[in-house]
């Protein structure tokens, strides 16, 4: 990113002696609730013309960058340097292991900072809202990644995996990271930031059969080419696509764009070809198809199969819907993970909550009904997009916000006293912060454990754990 | 050395350390440039490179607020290194570090220019073709190095979707879709 020269508004800062622990220093103060790639986003832009403090519930920084984002694709975390440069901005703090909502409302925020940002994503998930789906062996595909990346609220995961076929509900990127791992040889993965007990129960494994099955047809597959290449090239793994789902795409190719074009080409050649006869495991997308009930085993005790509706696709173009025609399909499968989306919660009583969209209501960022209160990233626009989508929108939010310092819109004469007040307020409540510099010190032990496993990194599991390392 | 060289060069290491725990991930292709992958060597390449035969050549970064950005640098250098380099003032560019997990390096060539590059791989193809407002002579600017046939080239940096005011859901099916 670039940090430009002082505007204004941080020239005044400058000029009253900057912003750390001077109760007299004025100049613009924001805080941002959610310490993942919105908030840091965000945090990068505003720092040009204010003073941010992050805050966290966890004690470490990085969101889905540290807990959703595969093992395997560790270039996709290299944004956590320009976020790492961010934190040790001068301008900047980060507190973790705050609980906004429980540990300090909405409210109080809003008292000691000119404007708050809300960037704290979605820890939801959508549910399939089907019988069955509470059994044993039904996860969310968000508690199973979370599991194999680290998060501490699934450490307990225990995900029973000696069955030999998993069904995947939906066709998203998640979808497919979560068909990669389950599928991938240990090899691809020892040296990995995976947690060391995800890996041991990928390597005792028993599934060979990953089912990925979404409710329309080929054309509407929501992953990408490059999930979907990783998966045509899986090791030891062959296709096992059904001819019957791709009947008329090929026609359709040539009216396609590109990127369509190419990911449906992809898939028809993984159809023609299938991959090698003497391959152990295999992996198959099922189209048209929909989850109607989760079938429980002879013992009533756990899932053994899942019951799918078959579809038809009515409309075109954009608005391809699926119908019901009737029929089904009954599947046997000991592990079903339904990756159908994320989804936002409301924080705090006093911030507006859109229910059926599950996002903060809000018009280019701006909280509905509520000065001074902003939103960026999975919480303002819903749960999709990669990080560069969040990127741009939380640069979005950014330039709203200080729009609306420049119109007069926040009151800057007032002076805030940011997060020396929080601090003070955490301090009496008896919640221990963790600054960027502790978490510092959990990623150096976070490391060198890794080092001695042969592994990138072996991520702490246990937030008690975290604070003990913190101090 | 600068600070900001010094970013780069540690962001590049970091980079480094961070490819040699891939083991399955040799699908990212680095480009082939004349000072090599990246490496440390590199980093120290860039660092000594009065002492080596590139040769300066000048680009110009037509930027998204319609101001053109002129650089002079060394054949060789990736566009992403240029950008990086010179600190220039293009925001979001280069989010994964050129490693070919993101698109937010996308430049848009002039049509005789974008004939003369080099063979696109199917691996930036696929990043590719996430970018936003794809164009058939754009490429990931962290896969095309400078030579010394390019000086004077002007490089088109494309609009990202950052108009708050396009509804999500009427998102263009050429727009970087889900997760």
């Amino acid at each position: 990113m670039k940090i430009h020269g002082l505007s204004s508004a941080s020239r005044c800062l400058a000029a009253e002696g900057g912003v750390r622990g001077l109760s007299s220093s004025s100049g613009p103060r924001v805080c941002i609730v959610g310490g993942g790639p919105a908030g840091f986003y965000t945090a990068q832009q505003l720092l040009k013309d204010a003073a941010v403090d992050i805050y966290e519930r966890l004690p470490v920084p990085f969101g889905l960058v540290r807990f959703g984002v595969a093992p395997d694709h560790p270039e996709v975390k290299n944004v956590i340097n320009t976020f790492t440069q961010t934190a040790q901005h001068e301008r900047c703090s980060f507190h973790g292991n705050v609980n906004v909502g429980k540990d300090v409302t909405i409210d109080e925020l809003r008292q000691a900072y000119h404007a708050v940002v809300l960037s704290y994503g979605a820890e939801g998930n959508r549910s399939m809202g089907i019988p069955g789906e509470d059994l044993p062996g039904v996860f969310s595909a968000k508690d199973f990644v979370g599991w194999y990346n680290g998060l501490p609220s699934n450490k307990e995961l225990h995900p029973d995996l000696s069955f030999e076929t998993a069904v995947i509900l939906g066709q998203g990127n998640v979808a497919l990271d979560v068909a990669r791992i389950l599928l991938a040889p240990v090899e691809m993965l020892k040296e990995t930031d995976i947690t060391q007990n995800a890996l041991e129960a990928l390597a005792g494994s028993k599934v060979r059969r990953v089912l990925i099955v979404g409710r329309r047809g080929p054309l509407q597959i929501a992953c990408t080419i490059k999930e979907l290449r990783e998966m045509v090239n899986l090791p030891n793994t062959r296709a096992d696509m059904l001819p019957a789902d791709f009947e008329g795409i090929a026609e359709a190719l040539k009216d396609l764009p590109r990127p369509r074009k190419r990911l449906t080409e992809l898939m028809m050649k993984a159809v023609k070809e299938g991959g090698d006869d003497k391959a152990e495991k295999c992996w198959g997308l099922r189209f048209f198809r929909s989850p109607v009930e989760v079938l429980a085993g002879a013992d009533e005790k756990r899932a053994a199969g899942i019951r799918l509706a078959l579809n038809k696709l009515e409309g075109s173009g954009e608005s391809v819907r699926a119908e019901v025609t009737g029929q089904l399909e009954d599947v046997d499968c000991g592990l079903i993970i339904s990756s159908i989306g994320y989804k936002s919660i409301p924080i705090d009583p006093a911030v507006p909550f859109d229910p059926r969209r599950a996002i903060v209501p809000n018009e280019m960022g701006r909280v509905q009904d509520t000065a001074g209160l902003y939103c960026s990233g999975w919480v303002k626009r819903g749960p999709t997009g990669v990080i560069a989508t969040t990127m741009n929108d939380s640069f979005d939010t950014a330039r709203v916000l200080i729009q609306d310092m420049e119109a007069g819109k926040l009151d800057l004469s007032v002076n805030k006293p940011g997060a020396q007040a929080i601090t003070a307020l955490l301090q009496t409540r008896g919640v221990r912060m963790v600054l960027f510099s502790q978490w510092e010190k959990i990623n150096a032990e976070e490391e060198k454990r890794g080092k001695s496993l042969g592994k990138a990194r072996e991520k702490l599991l246990d937030v008690d754990e975290m604070l003990c390392r913190a101090k | 050395m600068s600070a900001c060289a010094l970013r780069v060069f540690l962001q590049r290491a970091a980079v480094t350390r961070k490819a040699a725990h891939q083991t399955f991930s040799q699908t990212r292709a680095f480009p082939q440039c004349v000072t090599g992958s990246y490496t440390h060597s590199r980093g120290i390449n860039t660092l000594t490179n009065s002492l080596r035969a590139e040769e300066k050549v000048t680009v110009h970064f037509l930027n998204r607020d319609g101001k053109r950005i002129s650089v002079k640098a060394l054949t060789g250098e990736s566009l992403l290194d240029i950008v990086v380099n010179n600190d220039l003032d293009i925001d979001g560019f280069g989010a994964c570090e050129g490693t070919l997990a993101c698109s937010t390096c996308h430049l848009i060539f002039e049509e005789a220019v974008y004939k003369k590059l080099g063979r696109i791989s199917d691996e930036e193809m696929d990043m590719l073709d996430l970018a936003y407002g794809l164009t058939d002579t754009s490429r990931l600017g962290c896969q095309v190095c400078l030579r010394k046939d390019l000086d004077g080239m002007i490089l088109h940096v494309p609009d990202v979707i950052s108009d708050a005011r396009v509804d999500s859901e009427k998102e263009s099916s050429t727009a970087p879709p889900k997760v």
